[in-house]
């Protein structure tokens, strides 16, 4: 795992990157880009996400292992957030009547 | 160490409970009598003691709970509210609910046989991480201090799934204290799961191989997975509803904005995967019960592998199934329906498998066989009704009645319970290094078989005919149900006092073990009874698969 | 050992020199052996394993937190987007840019200790503890105007008009995120800190704290990386 490490060099170019995409989220959000706004924030967060995650942390590097317990904390994320929302999605009366006095 | 097989004394032999008395044992050096300090065991990171640590706790935990059961039992033996208040009643189950949950039933199998065997199993000379080990027993009992300090201060007063806005806005009782130790509690919970997973993934003896793992640590892998990947959410559900309590805002407030049916989604996307932390290691428990007495292979190894993963990773999906008459959408409700049906198809497969696994075996009826017997029954019982409860139009009638809680508890006690007891038996000889009185146990399983269904059955009729749950008063025409169910809950008090008496008594008086008085396979029978402080003496290697029973008849025939 | 010398041997007390003669041979790499492992590969692969389920279990922490945020966002668009328009765009993302520094610190650090050369490793590791508290610092002066905007949660309460209840609410994930967040960043700052200290002292055994350090760093550092355009951005 050593062996195969990663450079400085890269590290570099992995923080420049990072910081364009800094940059480009803050130029998103100054553009009017109205129900798009969520999905590409959270498009490019997601990028971010990647490079740290493949680079920073070495799962690019990494064993098997590791990038199978990296993705079960994600997959398991996206079960929490699939049902949950499906709910909310598929209710229809929000925000619900009053209640009675 | 060969032992000589006893004299046959009836058509086939029996598996050697006689054994020569073994003077090496006294004064072998073991786990047991290496550093008999009380430091020496407080400090200890060894995982046969830990796990000891943890069956002493348990077990007062287990009394606590069942202390207040027996409450409640006498207060419903008639229809009147006689003996408490309904205020001091739902503090009772309450208590009960919380206590059994998150202190007995969910440490239960884990934390005491996990703790013991999975090292043992696998060839290991200590789980992973030791020190994180003895860690997680003392945030477990810190936590534990927590909760029994508010049961003395009053109790809680919520029921065990602390529903908003009542838990966070209304109660009196002492909410806080209460989720602030199961809080705590969680941690203990991740650390175990933590440890158990790395240790299974990277502590195994040379040769063994995924598929030669004994069903017991693949259940406990599973439940491992479970614990860690579900314990964070109930740990920051908790957080959230204190923030609520504390400073009066309204995350899950109606009045305030909030919503209530999201503290429901957060709630049972723990708490229902919890069922199956509490169900699975029973599963692996009954696996290796079954496999030995009835001396055969388990049958379709690889396919109750399959479903064990596949329980762990599909518990996950059926959360919605608690929340069909809350004010889920009724889309939601009926693909968590479908997800329910879905689960039962794993579990049916380990019933069907251990089905097989005795048809044509050579079934010696030991104590811990009868436990495990006793499990297949009442599991298979707890299972359907559960679909009972997974279909929508007929949960409405049933929901929040005795339907329910006869159904939990014939997979709580039913099920955890009787694996429990089972493994206990089963793996008792190396733990202590003596033999439990075999009359007395085969007595005291039956009189546990016996007692348990006398207390839930009438329930599921109690619940069909509409006795909602938490309830201290009912009218008369229930009260036949409730007279069968608190005589049962008698004699089923009597069935735990049993086990725990003798098995106090055996500790000094019982017969020594041998280190494999049932022959059974596996790597944590290779080593003396009780095992080294090390576990093994030399390193073991595996080159057969697990559960090579069918060898066996050969030398039950010599 | 020779390949691992610590910084240099005058800096060494006598009691170190004494206190490591005690010490017994050690592998090339310096790390030490827990009795429960055969070898070092073993040892490390369970430490890095163990990290990642650990991870594994924070992720899932914010997450529930965070989806708790969406679910209101989905219910109050509105109130959210008076929400995030009063949250501090350019602290935000200023602490943005000096978390994503500080990862980079982070990971040369953690480059550093592979090649045990100790010095960098001291002071990388004390830039990274500097970035998370420059990141702190800004956060508290995001909070001391926030207070001083009545942008807390309360009686007294009212931003959003008639919106207010669910701007409330708004707030009071606004602190819940950040203040756990925050709350990791504190411990990661202590854990980086006494790394640093090892390291400076010499008393580190190989690189596997430092590597398992940098991925806690790295974990809250992406975070961060959710909780901003979450917060701060339009729409979020």
């Amino acid at each position: 795992m050593a062996d195969a490490a990663i450079q400085p060099k890269t590290y570099y170019r992995v923080a420049a990157a990072l910081m364009g995409l800094l940059a480009l989220t803050m130029l998103a959000d100054a553009l009017p880009l109205g129900a798009l706004h969520f999905p590409v924030a959270m498009g490019i967060v997601s990028a971010k996400m990647l490079l740290v995650v493949l680079f920073f942390m070495h799962v690019k590097t990494g064993s098997r292992l590791v990038r199978v317990f990296a993705g079960a904390g994600l997959f398991w994320v996206l079960i929490l957030f699939a049902l949950t929302l499906a709910d909310y999605l598929a209710r229809g009366n929000w925000p619900p009547p009053p209640l009675g006095p | 160490m060969a032992i000589p097989a006893p004299p046959s004394r009836t058509r086939r032999p029996d598996l050697p409970d006689t054994v020569l008395p073994d003077s090496a044992a006294r004064t072998r050096v073991h786990y047991l009598n290496d550093g008999r300090t009380l430091k020496s065991w407080l400090l200890t990171t060894d995982h046969k003691r830990i796990g000891l640590l943890y069956l002493v706790s348990i077990t007062v935990f287990f009394a606590i709970g069942g202390v207040f059961a027996t409450m409640m039992r006498m207060e419903l033996l008639t229809p009147l509210g006689d003996l408490f208040t309904s205020d001091v009643y739902n503090r009772l189950f309450t208590m009960h609910g919380i206590v059994m949950v998150w202190f007995f039933l969910i440490p239960s199998i884990p934390t005491t046989l996990g703790n013991f065997l999975l090292p043992l199993m696998l060839g290991a000379r200590d789980l992973a991480f030791p020190r994180l080990n003895l860690a997680s027993w003392y945030v477990f009992m810190f936590g534990a201090l927590f909760t029994l300090a508010a049961v003395v201060l009053g109790g809680v007063d919520t029921g065990w799934t602390f529903y908003t806005p009542y838990s966070s806005t209304f109660s009196t009782s002492r909410v806080f204290l209460v989720t602030l130790g199961i809080f705590i509690v969680g941690f203990s919970s991740i650390m175990t799961g933590l440890n158990f997973i790395v240790t299974v993934h990277t502590m195994r003896a040379p040769g063994l191989t995924w598929l030669r793992l004994p069903l017991f640590v693949w259940t406990t892998y599973a439940t491992s997975l479970i614990m860690v990947l579900a314990t964070p959410i109930l740990a920051l559900t908790l957080l959230m509803l204190v923030v609520e309590r504390l400073f009066g805002v309204g995350i899950f407030d109606p009045a305030l904005g909030g919503d209530p049916i999201l503290f429901q989604h957060f709630f049972w996307f723990y708490s229902h995967p919890a069922v199956y932390i509490m169900v699975l290691p029973g599963m692996g428990v009954v696996s290796e019960l079954v496999a030995c007495f009835s001396r055969k292979r388990i049958f379709g190894y690889t396919w109750v592998v399959a479903a064990t993963l596949g329980i762990a990773v599909f518990g996950f999906l059926v959360w919605g199934h608690h929340m069909f008459v809350s004010g889920q959408s009724i889309y939601a409700g009926m693909v968590f329906s479908l997800l329910s049906f879905l689960v039962a198809i794993p579990s049916a497969i380990k019933v069907f498998n251990w089905t097989a696994t005795l048809h044509k075996g050579h079934i010696y009826l030991k104590t811990p066989m009868i436990y495990a017997l006793g499990f297949i029954g009442l599991f298979t019982i707890g299972g359907l009704t559960g679909l009972f409860l997974a279909s929508l139009a007929v949960d409405v009638h049933l929901h929040d009645t005795y339907f329910v809680v006869a159904h939990f508890h014939y997979i709580m006690v039913g099920g955890t319970m009787m694996a429990y007891l089972g493994g206990l038996h089963f793996w008792w000889p190396k733990i202590t290094g003596r033999m439990y009185p075999e009359k007395m146990g085969v007595f005291s399983a039956l009189t546990v078989f016996l007692g348990f269904n006398l207390t839930f059955f009438p329930q599921f009729i109690l619940g069909y005919l509409g006795m909602p749950r938490r309830y201290h008063q009912y009218p008369a025409e229930f009260e036949v149900y409730h007279v069968l169910s608190t005589a049962g809950a008698s004699i089923l008090a009597v069935g735990y006092l049993l086990p725990f008496l003798y098995l106090l008594w055996s500790l000094r008086y019982g017969k020594p073990a041998p280190d494999n008085p049932w022959r059974a396979t596996g790597l944590e029978w290779k080593t003396p009874s009780p095992p080294p402080k090390h576990n093994f003496d030399t390193p073991p290697v595996v080159v057969e698969e697990v559960y090579d029973y069918e060898l066996d008849e050969h030398t039950d025939a010599v | 050992m020779p390949t691992l010398a610590p910084p240099a041997p005058e800096d060494r007390s006598a009691a170190d020199r004494a206190a490591t003669a005690e010490v017994p041979p050690r592998p090339p790499s310096g790390a030490v052996l827990a009795e429960q492992f055969d070898d070092l590969d073993q040892q490390r692969e369970a430490d890095t394993l163990g990290m990642w389920v650990f991870l594994a279990t924070e992720v899932l922490l914010f997450s529930t937190l965070i989806l708790g945020f969406v679910v209101y966002r989905f219910l109050y668009p509105e109130a959210w987007h008076v929400g995030t328009e009063h949250t501090k765009f350019w602290i935000g993302s200023a602490n943005t840019a000096v978390l994503l520094t500080s990862s980079l610190v982070m990971a040369l650090a953690v480059h550093a200790a592979k090649e045990a050369r100790w010095k960098a490793v001291t002071w990388l590791l004390v830039g990274t503890a500097a970035l998370g508290a420059l990141f702190l610092g800004l956060k508290g002066l995001e909070y001391y105007l926030d207070l001083h905007e009545g942008f807390w949660p309360g009686a007294g309460f009212d931003v959003g008009g008639p919106l207010r209840q669910q701007v409330e609410l708004f707030v009071v994930f606004y602190y819940c995120m950040t203040g756990l967040h925050a709350l990791h960043m504190t411990i990661g700052i202590g854990v980086v800190l006494t790394m640093a200290i090892l390291a400076h002292r010499g008393t580190m055994r190989g690189h596997m704290h430092v590597e398992m350090t940098g991925l806690y760093w790295h974990l809250v550092d992406i975070v961060w990386l959710f909780l901003y355009p979450l917060l701060y951005l339009a729409g979020g």
